[in-house]
């Protein structure tokens, strides 16, 4: 009998030790944060340095806002924000008109900044900027141009001697907005590209190898002789890889840079939807940079709790104010000024 | 005979035990379940063809399992090919033949290789592995065994071959050990019995041990292969995430963890997501199906071992 007391005791002990750690934890969790509002976001990875500075930099502002935000991809993004999880979302790609009526509450698309795609190649013994037009980018992803010496890719750059190698295109084999941007200007340009494969997060590729992430594929590039890949501008110029020129809708050579891309989104400000629901890819006007999207936060019209909702609406106005003018030195392109005018309409609409 | 009583720290311990045995059902169930639930759309959408069809394409919502699975066990056997030769030769040499100065540091470094997470294996894989064999040992094999068909097509050092190299070298560890403990547990007399019947070392090594271990060697070779079908991170590094059945084992391919792995994060859309889930599901029965074939194999050769011995 004692031995049987004895072996339990020491179980009753520590259940009663846990209980009263949890309770501990329970009472003392709400008295840690008296008076600061936690506004909870979660959705797209790209734009994730840019919106973690501007969190921080609008925190210490605004001490009694606290914004979080979790880099866990845009479909994330958009599942958790239309079900009410996180106070806002965040997605590189507009949500679709099935899944917004599927959302429980109304939500509004905020641009808030643009980002871009770029070729990128190795080429050993090739140090000139290689052009690229829209249909040998389709091409070598629909493994209709296979080697570098291709008619298609000659006939662009007139005095660069290219070997008779085969390409080895490299794509992204993670579900991202950088595909999305990529596959969308695709799909745009290559009535082929639009019928076989389309444009999403991921797609169907018809040749080529997945590499996972940004430095993925340009690990790949860099390491494997006469690769072809194609990554995010900001990703290029952080780490100063040589990327290729793309033909726009005008017919001029543009090599890819915030001014170039804010450009594509000015050519188009007119005709942007209400909802802002667009997509640039292969804008008009002469500077435009053809292979760039907007990046959205996605918004409540009205959110749950009134100040949450309010304490958006400020955040968002210092963005178009304030926030803006930080993207460019990042690498992301600024909303050019007639888009982001448009947008305080939209922002004092929500409640 | 009983001092006290005993009854119920007994019987407290006995339903502890039981409850940790039973938390196993549990946790499967639980996952076999969600797994289901889950994936019912998808499940609902494709039926059982989902485990047929070979096209995967999000933006048109058709999806298949099929090149994930071959991919997977592709793979996965491709593996244990170069592992399973390697990691006996390892055990037996470590057991029979090593000096005795050796034989610590090779066990250590053999456990080590167990230790290293599969990141830095993927790594090391990008910037050792993928270079060699696409100037190296790519090359080699297409100019002498390129007859054989299995190596036709460009190489570029990234594809099925590199991810089942750099799997084996990652199960490699897990088999030998195993397998060199259960070498160690075969008896000396055996050994002896068969070198005074006037065996050559290899004969010894043949019939007095491996034939002995063959049941325990079994079980290592399910345990890496275990380890091999689930493996992620190394393989979607060098795989190349091409949803295409290989033709070439220079050919990009694409598994049911890597897949998942990828693409759930921007997965939009219902089905999409759900066939995601469904590969979860494929993959879970595809290792409940390897491992019961591998319990028939061992069941096999325990039984051939009791008859012959009786």
């Amino acid at each position: 009998m004692v031995r049987g007391v004895r072996s339990v005791v020491p179980i009753l002990l520590s259940c009663a030790l846990l209980n009263g750690c949890k309770s501990s934890q329970q009472t003392g969790a709400p008295a840690a944060d008296p008076g600061i509002l936690t506004i909870n976001g979660a959705g797209a990875s790209f734009p994730n340095p840019i919106y973690s500075k501007w969190f921080a930099e609008y925190g210490r502002l605004h001490p009694n806002v606290r914004i979080n935000y979790q880099p866990i991809g845009s479909g994330g993004g958009i599942r958790q924000v239309s079900l009410g999880i996180v106070d806002f979302g965040a997605s590189d790609d507009p949500m679709t008109d099935a899944q917004l009526q599927q959302s429980s509450h109304p939500l509004l698309h905020i641009p808030t900044v643009l980002g871009a795609v770029v070729p990128v190649y190795n080429l050993p013994g090739i140090s000139a900027e290689i052009r690229f037009s829209p249909e040998a980018l389709a091409g070598i992803y629909l493994g209709t141009i296979t080697f570098w010496d291709d008619q298609k890719i000659v006939a662009d750059n007139p005095g660069v001697k290219f070997p008779h190698e085969e390409i080895l295109p490299v794509y992204r084999s993670d579900g991202s907005g950088t595909t999305f941007i990529f596959t969308d200007y695709l799909t745009k340009v290559s009535p082929v590209w639009a019928k076989q494969v389309g444009n999403s997060t991921s797609v169907k590729w018809p040749v080529g190898i997945g590499q996972k992430g940004n430095e993925g594929v340009a690990g790949m590039v860099r390491e494997a002789p006469y690769a072809f890949g194609y990554v995010e501008l900001v990703y290029a110029l952080q780490n100063h890889m040589t990327f290729g020129l793309v033909r726009n809708g005008a017919g001029q050579w543009i090599k890819a840079s915030p001014a170039a891309v804010t450009a594509a989104a000015e050519a188009q400000a007119d005709t942007i939807p209400a909802d802002f629901r667009v997509s640039l890819a292969n804008a008009g006007g002469t500077a435009s940079y053809p292979i760039c999207s907007f990046t959205w936060l996605l918004v409540p019209q009205q959110s749950a709790d009134a100040t949450k909702g309010r304490q958006l609406h400020d955040f968002l106005l210092w963005m178009l104010s304030e926030g803006e003018q930080e993207a460019a030195a990042m690498g992301y392109a600024p909303l050019p000024r007639p888009v982001a005018e448009r947008l305080k309409n939209t922002v004092a609409s929500i409640r | 005979m009983q001092r006290g009583s005993g009854g119920v720290a007994d019987r407290t311990f006995a339903a502890l035990m039981l409850g940790c045995a039973l938390s196993i059902f549990a946790i499967v169930a639980l996952i076999l379940g969600i797994l289901i639930l889950r994936s019912r759309l998808s499940l609902h959408e494709f039926g059982f063809s989902f485990f047929l069809r070979s096209d995967w394409d999000p933006v048109r919502g058709s999806f298949g399992a099929v090149p994930f699975i071959w991919g997977t066990l592709a793979s996965a056997f491709l593996a244990l090919l170069i592992a399973v030769p390697l990691a006996l030769g390892v055990a037996v040499f470590i057991n029979e033949m090593c000096p005795r100065a050796l034989r610590t540091p090779i066990s250590f470094l053999t456990e080590l290789l167990a230790a290293i997470p599969s990141v830095v294996y993927g790594l090391w894989a990008i910037f050792v592995l993928v270079p060699i064999m696409r100037r190296s040992v790519g090359p080699f094999l297409k100019k002498f065994f390129g007859w054989t068909g299995l190596f036709h097509g460009p190489n570029f050092g990234i594809g099925l071959l590199t991810a089942s190299m750099i799997l084996a070298i990652m199960v490699l560890p897990v088999i030998s050990s195993i397998a060199r403990d259960v070498i160690k547990a075969v008896p000396n007399t055996q050994r002896e019995g068969v070198l005074a019947l006037g065996a050559t070392r290899w004969e010894m090594v043949r019939i007095g041990v491996l034939r002995n271990a063959r049941i325990g060697i079994v079980g290592a070779v399910i345990l890496g292969l275990g380890r091999a079908l689930g493996e992620t991170m190394a393989v979607t590094m060098v795989i190349g995430n091409h949803a295409a059945i290989p033709k070439s084992l220079f050919a990009p391919a694409y598994t049911l963890a890597s897949v998942i792995a990828n693409e759930f994060t921007e997965a939009t859309g219902d089905l999409y997501l759900s066939a995601l889930i469904e590969i979860g599901l494929a993959l879970f029965l595809v290792t409940i199906v390897v491992n019961a074939i591998a319990r028939l194999l061992v069941f096999m050769v325990t039984r051939g071992n009791t008859a012959r011995a009786v």
